[in-house]
């Protein structure tokens, strides 16, 4: 008989993952980890701490900075939240694209992340708009910035003990414009050739003031594009090489070929993706 | 340890493990044989059943979850219901195994789109697979009980 709780409040929560750090296994919607243990029973885990129910975990408060987004919020949530809309849209697309209705109902904000596949939708968002964790254990809590979130194919800096309680996104720059893109196979339920979130900032002479970039499914984990962005900085639009470009996306990015796609492809599309990011600039919602 | 939860409008008491898969209480411990298992993974959708009134997959959904929950699967389907009926007339069905499914997600997006668009009645069957009709008999059906696609 395997050991289940539910606890009510959080610090009932973090005392249970900070006396016992090693056997518990957080859950909350379980979309990923319900197929985990479905695919390895052998590796099915005894004792489950279930976070579903913790109050301070759940729903969206706008903050003077941004929003804060409970780490159990569902996606479902978010995606209709008229704040996300209105302000992060990006958030609120690539929510939309996380699997389909029936996922989106149960799936967190937190547990994509937490999840650490190098494939997250709503990892390339979170990334373009300089997002940060806070994160919380028996004795307090620390910020992270989520750029420093993922240390290694599947590997977090979440610490025992610790837990991921929300996430903070600030406000995006006044004339910044967003661009969300996911590649796959079909419009709904595909897992993500290549992704992208970038967020762009261009002042009324048409030089760029701030570039941050997020993409999915080009490396070991989600990774910014920290030469891309280094090579925008400062540029005036109209004096951007687009082989240039190329060449840092090149430095940037590590893909592999798996059962989605090619080394190549990803290479070239992730390319094409980062140019029409800069070039287009517009609002993009979901596409395949 | 026991959980206890409303199927179909009656009480049930299950004494399944709380990571127990609902999909295994309904159909093992209930005998709920509408939900099927397509891919166990959360993709096809043909588990799917409405929890509290949302569309889940019940192949993801823990049964330790589960407590107090209002949980209706096709069995809890009105029988000759508008939508059935066209589900029929439509032939919007043809192997069946993805038809409950369908039935579930169709109950939750008409709940909330009474009169949908066609790109509505797409999003909210996204989740379901269906190898059989090519999708367009079944969006056809709920386009029916709704009294035709709404004008986009």
């Amino acid at each position: 008989m395997s050991d289940w709780i539910r606890p009510r409040h959080l610090p009932e929560a973090l005392e249970i993952l900070a006396t016992a750090p090693g056997p518990y296994r957080v859950i909350s919607g379980g979309t990923d980890l319900m197929v985990e243990c479905h695919l390895a029973p052998e590796r099915r885990p005894e004792s489950w701490l279930d976070i579903s129910g913790l109050r301070e975990l759940q729903g969206l408060q706008i903050t003077e900075e941004g929003i804060r987004i409970g780490a159990a919020t569902s996606l479902e949530a978010i995606r209709r939240h008229a704040e996300v809309v209105a302000h992060w849209p990006m958030l609120a697309a690539s929510a939309a694209v996380t699997g389909a209705p029936p996922i989106q109902n149960r799936a967190t904000l937190g547990g994509n992340v937490c999840n650490a596949s190098p494939a997250a939708d709503n990892a390339p968002t979170l990334l373009a708009y300089g997002a940060r964790l806070e994160i919380v254990h028996h004795h307090g809590s620390r910020w992270l910035p989520y750029g420093d979130f993922h240390l290694g194919y599947r590997k977090t800096a979440l610490q025992p003990g610790e837990l991921l309680s929300a996430l903070w996104i600030p406000y995006p720059p006044k004339h910044s414009r967003g661009y969300f893109r996911k590649v796959g196979t079909r419009a709904a339920q595909a897992i993500a050739k290549v992704s992208i979130a970038a967020l762009i900032e261009v002042n009324s002479d048409g030089i760029i003031q701030s570039a941050h970039f997020g993409m999915a499914s080009v490396a070991a984990t989600p990774c910014a594009l920290p030469s891309v962005s280094q090579y925008l900085l400062g540029r005036a639009l109209c004096d951007i090489a687009d082989m240039q470009v190329r060449q840092k996306v090149k430095q940037d990015i590590a893909p592999i070929q798996d059962i989605r796609s090619t080394t190549a492809y990803r290479l070239e599309i992730a390319s094409r993706l980062v140019l029409e990011a800069i070039h287009k600039r517009s609002e993009s919602k979901k596409e395949n | 340890m026991s959980t206890t939860m409303r199927i179909n409008g009656k009480a049930f008491q299950s004494s399944s493990a709380p990571n127990a898969r609902l999909l295994d209480v309904l159909r093992n411990e209930c005998d709920l044989k509408g939900t099927k298992e397509g891919c166990g993974e959360g993709e096809c959708g043909a588990c799917a059943v409405l929890v509290n009134g949302r569309l889940v997959n019940s192949c993801l959904v823990p049964l330790g979850q589960m407590e107090r929950a209002e949980i209706t699967t096709v069995e809890g389907l009105p029988e000759d219901s508008a939508l059935a009926q066209a589900f029929v007339q439509c032939g919007a069905t043809q192997c069946g195994i993805c038809t409950p499914g369908m039935m579930l997600a169709a109950t939750a997006l008409l709940a909330e789109y009474a009169n949908p668009t066609l790109e509505e009645i797409r999003w909210g069957l996204s989740g379901n697979l269906c190898r059989c009709t090519g999708y367009g008999r079944i969006y056809a059906a709920i386009a029916q009980v709704a009294g035709g696609f709404a004008d986009v």
